[in-house]
């Protein structure tokens, strides 16, 4: 009875998990598997080898993995230093860090354009300082930039969870028994923080594999990632059966993606 | 076991939910009468639905979209029973060879008589009997560029697109057809093309252009926002568009070139889905009404087919080709005919190669 009662408290997110979760991704195999007559075809599916979009695969993988690259060399040390200062409260330090995240990211990434554009706020004030000009707006340098901007408390949030488990006085033993400082880092800090930076990793670079409106905006139209080819096979081109074809393997390569980083995380323990 | 049959059970619940949701949309209040409206963003001036309602009593539900394609995904998803639709003239032929639309009854309105005969005319590639759609708006596609730095001369031909000297200094259209427009016209085809490889020549021409780093960006809502704080020197885009940019910057011209172009017609029509075609013909028939359609004209500022609304405006405005393209630019443009599905697949196929290269 009280089993029963049980499953019917997870009525309410089960309706949602088949209604919004697996009813859509139902529909999306339906359509990615078959022509706009209803006729069974894997031809969206192989669509992925065309030229086309083996660049715009490629480009979001070289940028995605940029951008990841990027925050992690962000995130790390600055998670290090938030985790050792000693302040009153420190939950409001973290919290600075995190204002950002409650704008939001299209407004953000908005602003971006306007500081970035040729006539823009920066490219006044290096003209106003007799410096050269920029001019990075529409190419993949500005979709990187923006890309980081928005991903980088996704990134800092795990590694900074993780650093402040660590306990202090592991790191006092390390001292006592005449351990350095880069012999602390490497022994203890970094592999207990491992499985921070992999969770942050997966929360950057699957948003960023699989974006399309930073793209657009920061691109200028002129940076084709993945994202946009499928936006615009559903918005522009009125080809369903195509975009759900590229859907299914970008969901492909983000199952693998996530696979490979679970991987490394259940070694961990391990060690 | 247990455990599936609640699944299945809640499943099927939902199935019902769902479908009751289809039926309740479909029955419309008995008394008051209320009329869905789908048109395109900041298309319409707010204070003439108000007058709408206030004067008949029929309440409007008005809802926006921002591309044709947009609109079409919109309709055929059926979920809404809108009851009257303004779109792009290609979508309304294609929705008309679909039967998806009724056919009006012109002798009802009072206000057809105060369009001009000539737009009427300029319809029949997509509405050969003239008794599907009553047109709204209409336009050019054609280049704004920067007066001070560019000479007249230069933008009346689509030649300056492929211009080295304009490096970086050229917004397209992010849509396939109008940025295919010049690419075609430019190799002596039409506009509405669709064998492969004339379409192909002309995305050889699009590639070298975006190659030489001449395109700035393919924008479509930001174009005029970008030209009137003059990042670009030449931007392709719409009339309407051109003229509100030209409102804000004085440093701003219009130019139909010389090898001809786009004339676009944004029209009115009933769907299948339309559940008072009676109250639908009296929207219309405002829409129609002389102040209103000034009304109107004042907020978007495309060329209005209405007689009157041109009449009464004064010279700067009557010669501005941003506004009203001059009977010359007509004759000079093309009007998008609709694409069969393999042909806009082709289309967006060849869009997408030029915007991965």
């Amino acid at each position: 009875m009280s089993k029963l009662k049980q499953q019917f408290l997870a009525g309410p997110y089960l309706l949602w998990i088949v209604g919004f979760i697996l009813l859509p991704v139902l529909m999306i195999l339906y359509y990615a598997f078959t022509n706009a007559d209803g006729i069974f075809t894997l031809e969206y599916i192989f669509a992925i080898g065309s030229e086309t979009n083996r660049k715009a695969i490629g480009l979001s993988l070289q940028l995605g993995i940029i951008c990841t690259i990027i925050c992690l060399l962000l995130s790390y040390p600055l998670a290090m230093i938030l985790s050792r200062i000693q302040f009153k409260n420190q939950g409001f330090v973290v919290f600075i860090f995190m204002l950002p995240m409650w704008m939001n990211f299209m407004l953000r990434i908005l602003a971006w354009k306007l500081l970035l554009s040729k006539n823009g706020v920066i490219n006044t004030l290096l003209e106003g300082i007799g410096m050269p000009e920029i001019s990075i707006i529409n190419t993949p340098v500005a979709v990187v930039l923006g890309m980081v901007y928005d991903f980088l408390p996704f990134m800092l949030l795990p590694i900074y969870n993780s650093m402040t488990r660590i306990r202090k006085d592991w790191i006092e033993a390390a001292q006592d028994l005449g351990a350095n400082n880069v012999t602390i880092f490497f022994k203890i800090i970094l592999p207990l923080t491992v499985s921070g930076i992999i969770s942050g990793i997966v929360m950057v670079f699957v948003p960023s594999l699989t974006s399309f409106a930073i793209s657009q905006v920061l691109g200028g139209g002129q940076v084709l990632l993945i994202g946009n080819v499928i936006e615009q096979d559903f918005m522009q081109g009125m080809q369903w059966n195509a975009g759900s074809g590229l859907s299914f393997v970008l969901m492909i390569f983000v199952i693998a993606s996530m696979a490979l980083v679970n991987l490394f995380d259940k070694e961990e323990p391990v060690k | 076991m247990k455990k599936r049959m609640v699944s299945v059970l809640l499943l099927i619940a939902m199935a019902g939910s769902l479908s009751a949701c289809g039926n309740g949309s479909s029955e419309n209040g008995g008394d008051v009468k209320s009329l869905t409206v789908l048109n395109y963003g900041k298309y319409m001036d707010e204070s003439v639905i108000r007058q709408f309602e206030k004067e008949t009593g029929i309440k409007i539900k008005y809802e926006e979209y921002e591309s044709p394609e947009e609109m079409y995904t919109k309709y055929k998803a059926g979920s809404i029973d809108y009851d009257i639709i303004c779109s792009s003239e290609y979508m309304v032929e294609r929705l008309i060879k679909e039967g998806e639309v009724l056919q009006m009854d012109f002798e009802a309105m009072d206000n057809y008589k105060n369009l001009d005969s000539s737009i009427i005319d300029m319809s029949s590639s997509y509405d050969s009997s003239h008794n599907y759609t009553v047109p709204y708006f209409y336009g050019t596609l054609g280049l704004l560029y920067k007066k001070d730095t560019i000479q007249q001369d230069v933008v009346s031909s689509w030649e300056c697109l492929w211009d080295p000297t304009y490096e970086d200094e050229i917004i397209m259209e992010n849509s396939v057809r109008d940025s295919f427009t010049p690419a075609l016209i430019s190799l002596g085809y039409s506009l509405n093309e669709t064998d492969e490889g004339h379409l192909k020549e002309a995305l050889e021409r699009l590639k070298k252009q975006k190659q030489d780093g001449i395109v700035y960006a393919y924008y479509v809502d930001e174009t005029s926002d970008s030209m009137i704080s003059e990042e670009a020197s030449i931007a392709l885009c719409y009339s309407g568009e051109a003229a509100l940019a030209m409102l804000e910057n004085d440093n701003l011209g219009y130019s139909v070139p010389k090898e001809g172009s786009n004339l676009w017609i944004d029209s009115w029509f009933v769907p299948k889905s339309c559940n008072d075609q009676k109250a639908a013909l009296q929207f219309l028939n405002f829409l129609c009404r002389e102040d209103i359609a000034d009304k109107n004209f004042e907020y978007v500022q495309y060329a209005s087919p209405i007689t009157a609304v041109v009449e009464k405006q004064n010279e700067a405005v009557k010669n501005n080709e941003a506004i009203n393209p001059s009977a010359d630019t007509i004759r000079r443009c093309e009007i998008f005919t609709a694409l069969s599905d393999e042909e806009s697949a082709l289309y967006s196929k060849l869009w997408q190669e030029l915007l991965a290269d």
